[in-house]
Formats: structure tokens, C-alpha cells, sequence
């Protein structure tokens, strides 16, 4: 009797203990590589070969977490230890460190893995082993799909989104618009044009007047421009990569065509095209971006670049001051960090995912209006951009914000 | 008199050297009880490091025993890779059939790239196979191909899942394949290098004027050599295409061809078994390197590579032979 009654007792009291610990569970859900002073975030980058001037976005990033770690204690109270593996641009080794990362290291997600077909090499291991793989560095369309691949989210405007906005711009700036279009003949360019033809929809084929393709091979582009500008278009789209876009600028003023001349982002920059190409030829070219330019004067004073700067002189004294590329690791940083406060003490992989698709986030070094905004069915954050038109020396915004929304 | 010539002769010359099974069987058993010792990650390396060996035994065959230079197998790689793609992502061929084809591909593709190559002698043929090791990932990013190869974005390679008699992890099966064609290809290797063909690729590599005048086809066999080589770089690629599951032209640039050439040198040239040793350096020593430094790990991976060349001058193969000799001797 007596040890029946002290078995029935400790079995009261083991039932009692263990509802006590569910109850702390409940409270505090954990995935792999958190506890509850830290958090392992893994990221490949290349630090080494072709594409190592990317690493400044791997520091930067870096930086930043260093940063709220000391200034904040972390995210959470958990500190967050940034593991970031060089990958040399190699899909073979993305795949070989981003296991490591994941079986070995036990991290929590992958964060800002850089390119295209490496953050390709990856794509379906992460979502079989339902890690999250958030906020790719590549323009590619692919990372925005919930439906077959929940557990991946890309960052920047894709360049399908990037082609919509520009279908905006057309619709809401240019009376009676006649487009011509030159593309690369590649995934790139006809993301590009895939984008406006779905934003024009029905119009499409009434507006777009002309459209030209060139191989990345070919020498020029002189014969495209002149059969463009002859289909009397008053709006000339310009996806082309650097050498292309230069050449394209210097034949558009050599045939005096009046038109909108719309850059896409992809050659939207002073160094490799609009010099080379005549700073005088460039003047008046309207491109798209999401956050501000780092090297225009006029933004040295307002209170985002000071604190982007102090950021950058403490913790990232090697880095570039003008380079876009430690602006862009600053702000995708604070995305992550958004997503993990969101997630709070719920920090599984299924909640990081839930809140990566719940983002409403404006952050100050971005362009004003544009937000970083996701949902459920939307894995594309970034979907708003705002019209500049290069002046000769800087690039100054025109008009409104474009959205997709 | 000519008789006795003949029996004092080494047979090793003659018949070649016999297997040694002990060594090889206490080989085997370990290499097949390792992947329930390590965890999926450590088998994934494992099946690399295999695949590596594989790639390096071919360019060994080609450099270490038949004396050409070779700065392009990153190009056969990425054949044998691409083929194995191809078959699998554009018509569903089963993967496991796609392996000795993508290796037959190189085979035909080493013979006739080895053809026009044999007019050039050690520095020019370097140069010439530098050229196709850099012109490869630029023609698989054609936009004349891209329909086949994917272009920039490559191509995805699905495997199909474990049979369910098998009670074995994805990564374990891969690795027991990957083992499986190692052993194959190893002892192909060994029986080619101790036969006729063989002893006639080596006296080309020591003196070709000799080996000529003593009635060997010095050209076929060099080109069959390199076809031979190919065909075990393309099996190699083939392969790494299934366990990494994509394939793109960032894969398999020139740095892959110096790698196999690095992974040659340390393993030892005229060793077969080697090429594991070779395998293992060029996987695990860039990621030592870079546990160390990253901003400096090529720096870290140079200094290795140096103190590994100075210390083991004809290899870890080399090192090996030499701490043998000295035990029995001691002995």
C-alpha cells in the first residue's frame, strides 16, 4: 500500500514537472542553433576569386550584427553569431559549405547566400531539409515562389519586378507611349521584358512598337538602335549590360532620337557607362533604385547617412564610404534583424519563415516610400522603386515612387 | 646467355606488380564502415574526396605515367558533368546509366582533342589544354547552347531516392557508389599501368626516341592515353553532377583544373593510390586554410602547399614508399 501510494505520488509529481516544462516550451520554441543568449545565422559569400568584390556586402553585414550585438545585446537578448563561409563563386562549394553550415554548425537559417547559380545549387536541398534560405543576394525571378519553394525568399527588386516598374513609369509619365525595347538575348534581358509586358498586360502589344535582341557576343548594337529608332517610338528601354548600354547611349545621341531613355539598373552607374559613354550623352537618362546613393552629396547631412556613416567608421573602418555594396549589406542586415525581433521567443525555422512573410518595414538609408513588404503569397520584399535621372554628375529622383501594388 | 638475361630480369617488369590484397581488403573494410561512423555532412566530403580521386587518377595517367601536361580537365569535368545533366534533366535517364556514358563522351572527346594535341610537346600542350580548361565555361554560357545547358543558371540534377531495401541515407548510398566506381576505376588504373600498354605509355614518358625505335605506336598510344584519361575525369564529373545535384559554368572553371594538378602533385605522381591522398588535400586544406584566416586563405593554403611539396618531394605516395623501405631495412 505504501509504495503504491509513493508511486502514485511521484507519478503525480513527474506529470506536475512536466507540465511545468511544457509550459516553458510553450513559451520559448526553439529551432537548431538557438539558446537563449544566441542565435548561428550561416551565410556563404565569396571571399576569394572572380566575384570577391562582393565580400564587402559578407562585412558589412558582419559589421552590422557586431554592431547590435555590442550596442543592443543582440536581438532579443540572444546574440547573434554570424558564421559566413567563402564559397569563391563555386556552386560546388556553396553546396559543400552551406551543409557544413547546416549539419555541422546547426544554424539556425541561411542568410544572404550571393549569386545566382550558387544560391541554384542549393535551392532544393534547403527547401527538402526545410531550412530557411532567406533573402538571396540575386535578382534572379526564381527566389519568389511560397508555393514550391516555402523556405526561400529573395531581397532586392527582381529584375521581372524592376521591368514592371518601369511599365508604371511609362503609364503614369509618358502621353501616348510608344515603346522600343533592346534586350539582351538571355534570362536577364527577357526577365526584363517579361516584367513590362505583364505590368502593360492587354496594351502590351499596341505599345511596345519594337523589340531588338543582341548575344552578349556581338560587337555592337549599332544596327538594333538605328531599326529602333525608325519604329518612331517615343520611350526607348534600354536592358543591356555595361559595354552595351555605353554603346547604346552614344548611337541614341548620334541618331538624335527624341525619346524617354529608361536604363535598367543593371547599367545604371557613372564609372562603367555613363563616362564611357559621355557624361554630356548620359545627361537626362531616368533609371530605377531603392536606396540611396552613397556618394551624392546632397544626402551627406541628413541624419540616415550620419548614422550609415558612424556605423560604417566604427565598425567597418576598411569598408568603402562608396560603395553601394555596404549600403545594401546595412540594410539587408536590419531586414534579418527585423524578422528575428518579430519572431521573438518563437524562434523555429517554420516561425522564422511565418514572419519573413510578414514584413512591413520602412529603413531609413532606403529611398523614401520604398518599403520592404512581404506576405504569405508574396516573397518578393522589395516591389517599389523611385525614378532618377542622371543630370550630367549625380542622379536626382524624379517624381513619385513606382510601385507593382 | 640471352636466357639468363631474361630470369634475372625484375618481373615486375615483365608481368607487372601483383595487388597487394591485405593492404587493399583492410582498405576496403574501413572505407565501408566509415559512412555509419560519420554523420551525413562528413559523408558528402567523403564521396568528394572519392570523386576528386577519381579525376586526379585520370590526370595522373596522363602526366605521372604517359609524361603529357594537362591544364585543362576541368574541361572534361564539366563534359562529364553536362552530359550526365543533360541525360537526366532534358530525356529522364535513370542517373545511375548516365555515369559511363558522361566517361565515354570524354573518352571520344579526350581521342580526338588528343589528335591535333600531339604535335605539341610538354610546354605548347599545356598551353593548348589551358585554352580549352578556359574556353569551356565561356561555351556552356552560350546563348547557342543555352536551350541544352541552362546557361548562367545551369541545370538541376534530381536523384532519384534510395531503393527502400536499401537502409541507407541518400548521402550513404552516394558515398557506397561513389566507393564502388573508386575501386573499379583504381584497379583498371593498376591492371593498365602493369601491362603492355602500360610499360609502353611509361617508355614514352622516359624516352620516346627508344620507345619508338622499339616498335611502340608512339602517337596512338599518346592520344589513346589521353582519351583514357578523359574517360576517368568525365566518370569523375558525371559523378560530382549527381551528388551536388546542379551543375553550372562557375563549377568548372580553370582553378578546377590547377586544383586536380595540385591534388596530382601532393598525392604523387606514378601512384595510383595517391590520388585519395590527393583527393583529401584539395577538399579538407582550403577549408582548414580558411578556418584559420578568411581574408588570407589563399595565403594560408599557398604557405601548406609549399611545406607540403618541400617536405614530401615526390608526394604523400613517395613519403610512404620511402618510410617502407626504411622499416624493412631497419627490420
Amino acid at each position: 500500500m505504501n509504495t503504491g501510494r509513493k508511486l502514485s505520488l511521484t507519478i503525480a509529481a513527474v506529470a506536475a514537472l512536466g507540465m511545468v516544462a511544457t509550459s516553458a516550451l510553450a513559451d520559448k520554441m526553439y529551432g537548431p542553433g538557438v539558446t537563449d543568449t544566441s542565435i548561428k545565422i550561416g551565410n556563404t559569400n565569396p571571399y576569394s576569386g572572380p566575384a570577391a568584390a562582393y565580400s564587402a556586402i559578407g562585412k558589412s553585414i558582419a559589421a552590422y550584427f557586431d554592431k547590435i550585438n555590442k550596442e543592443n545585446g543582440g536581438v532579443n537578448g540572444r546574440m547573434i553569431e554570424f558564421i559566413s563561409l567563402d564559397d569563391g563563386y563555386s556552386p560546388p562549394k556553396t553546396k559543400e559549405q552551406t551543409r557544413k553550415l547546416v549539419e555541422q554548425d546547426n544554424v539556425l537559417l541561411v542568410f544572404q547566400g550571393l549569386g545566382t547559380p550558387t544560391n541554384s545549387a542549393v535551392h532544393n536541398y534547403m527547401n527538402q531539409k526545410k531550412v530557411p534560405q532567406l533573402f538571396v543576394a540575386t535578382g534572379a525571378t526564381k527566389w519568389g515562389d511560397p508555393e514550391n519553394y516555402p523556405w526561400t525568399m529573395g531581397w532586392q527588386p527582381s529584375y521581372q519586378t524592376e521591368g514592371k516598374l518601369f511599365g508604371a513609369y511609362i503609364m503614369e509619365n509618358v502621353k501616348d507611349p510608344k515603346v522600343a525595347i533592346l534586350y539582351q538575348n538571355d534570362d536577364y534581358g527577357k526577365d526584363y521584358v517579361t516584367g513590362l509586358r505583364d505590368y502593360l498586360g492587354d496594351k502590351a502589344d499596341s505599345i511596345i512598337v519594337a523589340e531588338e535582341s543582341y548575344e552578349v557576343t556581338d560587337p555592337t548594337i549599332n544596327s538594333q538602335m538605328i531599326k529602333l529608332k525608325d519604329s518612331g517610338a517615343n520611350v526607348f528601354y534600354n536592358v543591356s549590360t555595361p559595354k552595351f548600354a555605353a554603346q547604346a547611349i552614344k548611337k541614341f545621341r548620334e541618331l538624335n532620337w527624341d525619346a524617354v531613355f529608361l536604363n535598367n539598373s543593371v547599367s545604371n552607374s557613372v564609372g562603367a557607362v555613363y563616362k564611357p559613354a559621355g557624361l554630356d550623352n548620359s545627361k537626362g537618362i531616368i533609371s530605377l533604385q531603392y536606396f540611396q546613393d552613397n556618394t551624392d552629396p546632397s544626402i551627406f547631412d541628413t541624419e540616415p547617412y550620419k548614422k550609415w556613416k558612424a556605423f560604417m567608421t566604427e565598425y567597418y573602418p576598411d569598408g568603402d564610404l562608396s560603395s553601394s555594396f555596404t549600403v545594401y549589406g546595412y540594410l539587408v542586415a536590419q531586414t534579418l534583424e527585423q524578422v528575428l525581433k518579430q519572431a521573438g521567443d518563437n524562434l523555429t525555422r517554420e516561425n522564422v519563415m511565418k514572419e519573413a512573410a510578414n514584413l512591413d518595414l520602412e529603413l531609413d538609408m532606403m529611398l523614401p516610400g520604398v518599403k520592404i513588404q512581404t506576405s504569405p503569397t508574396d516573397f518578393f520584399p522589395i516591389e517599389a522603386m523611385m525614378p532618377i535621372e542622371f543630370d550630367g554628375e549625380k542622379f536626382v529622383p524624379i517624381g513619385k515612387v513606382v510601385s507593382v501594388n | 646467355m640471352a636466357t639468363d638475361v631474361e630470369t634475372r630480369a625484375d618481373p615486375r617488369l615483365t608481368v607487372g606488380a601483383k595487388i597487394p590484397i591485405k593492404l587493399v581488403g583492410l582498405f576496403i573494410i574501413i572505407g565501408a564502415i566509415l559512412p555509419f561512423l560519420l554523420g551525413g555532412y562528413a559523408n558528402f566530403q567523403g564521396t568528394l574526396i572519392m570523386i576528386y580521386a577519381i579525376a586526379i587518377l585520370g590526370l595522373n595517367l596522363l602526366t605521372g605515367f604517359n609524361g603529357q601536361f594537362s591544364l585543362g580537365h576541368s574541361a572534361f569535368y564539366a563534359v562529364g558533368a553536362y552530359t550526365a545533366a543533360i541525360l537526366v534533366y532534358h530525356l529522364d535517364w535513370p542517373v545511375y546509366v548516365t555515369i559511363p556514358v558522361g566517361g565515354v563522351v570524354c573518352f571520344i572527346a579526350g581521342f580526338l582533342f588528343g589528335l591535333p594535341a600531339l604535335r605539341l610537346e610538354g610546354l605548347y600542350l599545356a598551353l593548348a589544354t589551358f585554352a580549352l580548361g578556359v574556353a569551356v565555361p565561356q561555351i556552356l554560357k552560350s546563348s547557342h547552347l543555352e536551350g541544352l545547358t541552362g546557361g548562367v543558371q545551369g541545370l538541376d540534377v534530381f536523384r532519384p531516392p534510395v531503393p527502400e531495401f536499401l537502409p541507407l541515407t541518400m548521402d550513404q548510398l552516394w558515398y557506397y557508389i561513389a566507393f564502388g566506381v573508386m575501386l573499379i576505376m583504381f584497379w583498371i588504373a593498376w591492371n593498365l599501368i602493369n601491362s603492355r600498354t602500360g610499360r609502353a605509355m611509361m617508355a614514352i614518358r622516359d624516352n620516346p626516341i627508344a620507345a619508338k625505335s622499339m616498335g611502340v605506336n608512339a602517337s596512338l598510344y599518346k592520344s589513346l592515353t589521353f582519351g583514357v584519361s578523359a574517360f576517368y575525369t568525365g566518370i569523375a564529373g558525371a559523378m560530382a553532377a549527381i551528388v551536388i545535384e546542379f551543375v553550372a559554368p562557375d563549377s568548372f572553371t580553370f582553378q578546377l583544373s590547377i586544383l586536380l594538378f595540385i591534388g596530382m602533385v601532393v598525392g604523387g605522381t606514378n601512384s595510383i593510390w595517391g590520388a585519395i591522398f590527393g583527393g583529401f588535400f584539395i577538399l579538407t586544406v582550403p577549408n582548414f586554410a580558411e578556418e584559420i584566416s578568411t581574408g588570407l586563405s589563399y595565403a594560408i593554403f599557398g604557405v601548406i602547399l609549399i611545406l607540403v611539396i618541400y617536405v614530401l618531394p615526390s608526394g604523400v605516395a613517395g613519403l610512404v614508399n620511402l618510410l617502407r623501405v626504411r622499416i624493412r631495412k631497419l627490420l
